[in-house]
């Protein structure tokens, strides 16, 4: 069975060593008491409660799955509801939450230390208190205060769950086409009419309520999707005293087979008639819900940090240990059997790959946690603006290519079990099957790739872009004299320039052809990922390269995975810059009926 | 009644220690340090003695360094009242951390010291026994059960035949073994209220106490690589090795 340690130094350094954020929390008044020790502490709880309640179920969650029963409740896998007890208990629900909710107020940026550590060890279980965190988010934004005044204690304590229920059956990444129905009941409530599917934790037996926040139309609804609002179905009826009522026509029609996550309730969700409050105004129901997606994309490109995490540890123990062979150069372990594995040039870039996009993306989800921190919280206006809008630009990053890298990552560390990985017991393909969802949902990694270049960039020709270039730039200005900082900024400063280049041009080339935009928005976004992994990668090894020397081989450690991802996985970027600029042509020229 | 936990700062369990080059000791640079694992089931044994009405106070003592403080807020948000950090950064043996502890119950007056049977990092099993010793307490080791009942202790302890009850009067010194408790996880509003939960720091030079090591280490080595196992062909040949050979029987 697969295994996990806290990686506690490496979260450590990301955010006390790069980011600073202990200091940075002192000039927000919210955050003033979190200081390093403080922060320690939680993470290293945390990591407890992670390795010991929560990785335990990792795989009696996906052999044993989620069970619909004759009354169409759900049970969740053994084990499942007594850790999300003790985890609401604990608190850990409550962590990010408004303290006015009884919530602990304290930053973003540690619950995505907290997400990525149970993502790490069951992320079909992660999904259960994720998306109430999401529902969350969106009520405190856009609900009324009746609202807030039933829901948001019952989601901070996670004595009720949260779902988001957009997709139908003939209807997924084109939200417009949506036929869900609201019918106004007279009294400022809606009964509800339609059938939602690939509902994550729709229905199951850990919370007694579930509030479902549910895309429908109004009957005089404009088509298309400015005729779309949004509601709040609760599955039981919430007495005045806070406490559950009768029933309300929600259930669980179906659960999916799926290839993973199988611990998580994956439900066909029918609202008969269900009875729903309005949540925002009338036909601005994406606008409302797109709060909760873009925290849902965020937490997806968490999720694969955890499974790129917990693929690397595992595989980097196995390589260790598994003797096999003899190294190239002659045996390095003589009165061995053979050598370990490890001693292969290849099996390192199986490893070395997992652990440069682990450390990758751990330092880039924690900077844009801690920006979301500076947005809603920083005293400077101008502050919190600006980590607004990179927040903005850099959230489809974030999904695609944080979830891209972490299938090839958990691939290349089930690779290194050789014909184990392929075997159950081991828990390597396990990952490499929960990883490969995150590439689909909460909208696919070609959507995200299309919002970026097509929304983020091209949509205000570059603005928000050039800011984030502008940032890269002055660090390459600071650092330009750095003692041992070239060899990290040149390909950096080189992959800045041909980002701008490569906008400029596909720009250019999709004002004369809008296909242009759907033909280079993946391989884009890859390029784009590597300039941010660039960027971070670079920042890294400053702070390693000051402490080099201080006898700690932590940071001789990162400067060779820094060293290693310019080596090896940087120059993706050549290929897929040429795949980008290449054009539409060969793409749109077969016709259809020759498929 | 009031309650004394002491908890030592210890190498974590999961870390794979190395000896230093010198042979001096083990390498303690950038290692992950925790609480001593039987110290949580100490600290978890007291605060259950509080939740039930036993204990009134229950204050937990650690002696080393100032990166105590981290293991002393550990045991404030599982439970404990307050803490006290006797610091120094010299070498600590058995006896000179059992004459610290045994000083601050003089001055605590607690009615109960709890403790772990031995620290993970040298497995000296001792501290209690001394503590128990120079304070002229009755003491109970290895503890797997722990009823306190008008004014006295009864303690079942994991001894080599089974087990053993043996009634104490207070005050009395008692160390954990593995199956007294399952300590608990702690609460995120109870890490929180730690940090506001007071946190005495005494340096141990102004105690009074010579903490002079009385054991001198003369070396630390690892433990011979294991070489692979053989398979013998009968019984004859096994005893005839283990005689020979290994010269055990
Ligand atoms: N430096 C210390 N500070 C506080 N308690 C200690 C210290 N050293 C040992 N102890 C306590 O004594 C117990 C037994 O330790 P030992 O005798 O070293 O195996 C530990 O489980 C602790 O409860």
């Amino acid at each position: 069975m697969a295994t996990y340690t806290p990686p506690l130094r490496e979260m450590q350094f990301v955010i006390h060593e790069v980011l600073n954020a202990g200091d940075a929390f002192k000039k927000m008044p919210s955050y003033a008491e979190v200081d390093v020790d403080t922060i320690n502490q939680i993470m290293e709880e945390a990591g407890k409660f992670a390795a010991g309640v929560v990785l335990p179920l990792n795989r009696i969650g996906d052999t044993e799955g989620c069970t619909r029963n004759e009354d169409s409740s759900v049970t969740t896998p053994k084990g499942f509801k007594e850790a999300y007890q003790l985890y609401c208990e604990s608190g850990w629900a409550a962590l990010a939450c408004d303290p006015e909710y009884d919530g602990q107020g304290l930053p973003q940026l540690l619950n995505t230390v907290l997400y990525e550590m149970l993502n790490s060890t069951n992320q079909a279980w992660a999904m259960y208190p994720g998306l109430s965190h999401g529902a969350y988010e969106c009520l405190h934004e856009h609900g009324t205060p009746e609202q807030k005044k039933t829901y948001l204690k019952k989601l901070v304590s996670g004595e009720w769950t949260g779902t988001m229920c957009l997709t139908e059956p003939h209807c997924g990444t084109d939200l417009g086409m949506l036929k869900s129905k609201a019918e106004p009941k007279g009294d400022g409530t809606y009964s509800i009419t339609g059938t939602k599917i690939f509902i994550s934790s729709g229905d199951h037996d850990m919370a007694e309520n579930i509030v479902h926040l549910v895309l429908a139309r109004l009957p005089d609804a404009p088509q298309g999707t400015k005729g779309i609002s949004l509601f709040a179905v609760p599955k039981f009826k919430p007495n005045a005293d806070g406490s559950v009522g009768e029933g309300n026509a929600v259930s669980c029609g179906a659960l999916e087979h799926k290839m993973g996550i199988h611990g998580n309730s994956t439900c066909v969700m029918n609202f008969d008639g269900s009875i729903g409050t309005l949540v925002g105004e009338p036909n601005r129901g994406l606008n409302a819900m797109f709060v909760m997606m873009n925290a849902a994309r965020l937490g997806v490109g968490m999720q694969s940090l955890g499974l790129t995490e917990v693929a690397y540890q595992n595989s980097a123990a196995y390589a260790k240990e598994r003797l096999q062979m003899r190294s190239l150069k002659g045996p390095k372990e003589p009165t061995k059997a053979a050598d370990p594995i490890i001693v292969h040039p290849d099996v390192r870039r199986m490893l070395l790959t997992q652990r440069a996009y682990a450390e990758g993306a751990r330092a880039f989800t924690y900077w844009v946690a801690f920006m979301i921190d500076t947005e809603l919280n920083h005293p400077d206006a101008k502050e919190r603006e600006a980590a607004g809008e990179l927040v903005t630009l850099l959230t489809p990053i974030i999904k695609a290519f944080i979830t891209d890298n972490a299938f090839t990552a958990t691939n290349e560390g089930m690779q290194v079990f050789g014909g184990h990985g392929y075997i159950a017991e081991w828990g390597m393909e396990q990952f490499v099957r929960d990883a490969r969802i995150n590439m689909l949902y909460e909208g696919t990694n070609t959507i995200q790739s299309l919002d970026l270049l097509g929304r983020k960039v091209l949509g205000d020709k570059g603005a928000k872009l050039r800011k984030f270039g502008k940032i890269v730039e002055d660090f390459i200005a600071k650092e330009k004299r750095t003692k041992g900082m070239s060899e990290f900024l040149e390909p950096l400063a080189d992959i800045a320039e041909k980002v701008s280049k490569l906008t400029k041009e596909v720009g250019m080339k999709a004002l004369l052809n809008k296909e242009v935009v759907g033909a280079a928005a993946v391989p884009y976004l890859r390029v784009v990922g590597h300039l941010v992994y660039s960027y971070m990668f670079a920042r890294m090894a400053k702070v390693a390269l000051e402490k080099q020397n201080s006898g700690d081989p932590f940071y001789s450690a990162k400067l060779s995975t820094a060293r290693f991802y310019f080596a090896k996985l940087f120059h993706e970027t050549a290929y897929q810059i040429r795949a980008a600029r290449s054009g539409v042509d060969s793409l749109m020229e077969m016709d259809a009926s020759l498929f | 009644m009031k309650i004394l936990v002491a908890v030592k700062r210890v190498v974590d369990f999961n870390v794979k220690v190395r000896v230093k080059a010198d042979q001096s000791g083990v390498d303690l640079a950038n290692v992950k340090m925790s609480m001593n694992p039987f110290d949580e089931i100490a600290i978890e044994e007291a605060v259950r003695l509080k939740e039930a009405g036993i204990a009134t106070e229950v204050v937990v003592i650690s002696a080393g360094p100032t990166q105590c403080q981290e293991t002393l807020r550990t045991a404030l948000a599982i439970g404990a009242d307050r803490a006290i950090l006797a610091e120094t950064d010299a070498e600590l043996q058995p006896l000179a951390v059992a004459k610290i502890l045994k000083a601050v119950c003089e001055k605590e007056q607690p009615q109960l010291l709890i403790m772990g049977k031995q620290a993970i990092d040298d497995d000296s099993n001792q501290t209690g026994q001394m503590a128990a010793a120079l304070l002229g307490w009755p003491q109970a080791t290895f503890a797997s059960k722990v009823v306190i009942a008008n004014g006295e202790a009864s303690v079942t302890r994991e001894v080599d035949g089974g087990l053993e009850t043996i009634a104490l009067t207070l005050p009395a010194v008692v160390t954990t073994d593995l199956r007294l408790n399952e300590p608990r996880y702690a609460t995120l509003p109870n890490i929180m209220k730690a940090k506001k939960k007071p946190l005495d720091v005494q340096p141990v030079a102004g105690m009074g106490i010579d903490v002079a090591p009385r054991l001198k280490t003369l070396k630390v080595a690892e433990p011979p690589k294991r070489s692979g196992g053989i398979k013998v062909a009968d019984v004859a040949a096994l005893v005839a090795k283990l005689k020979n050979e290994a010269k055990v029987i």
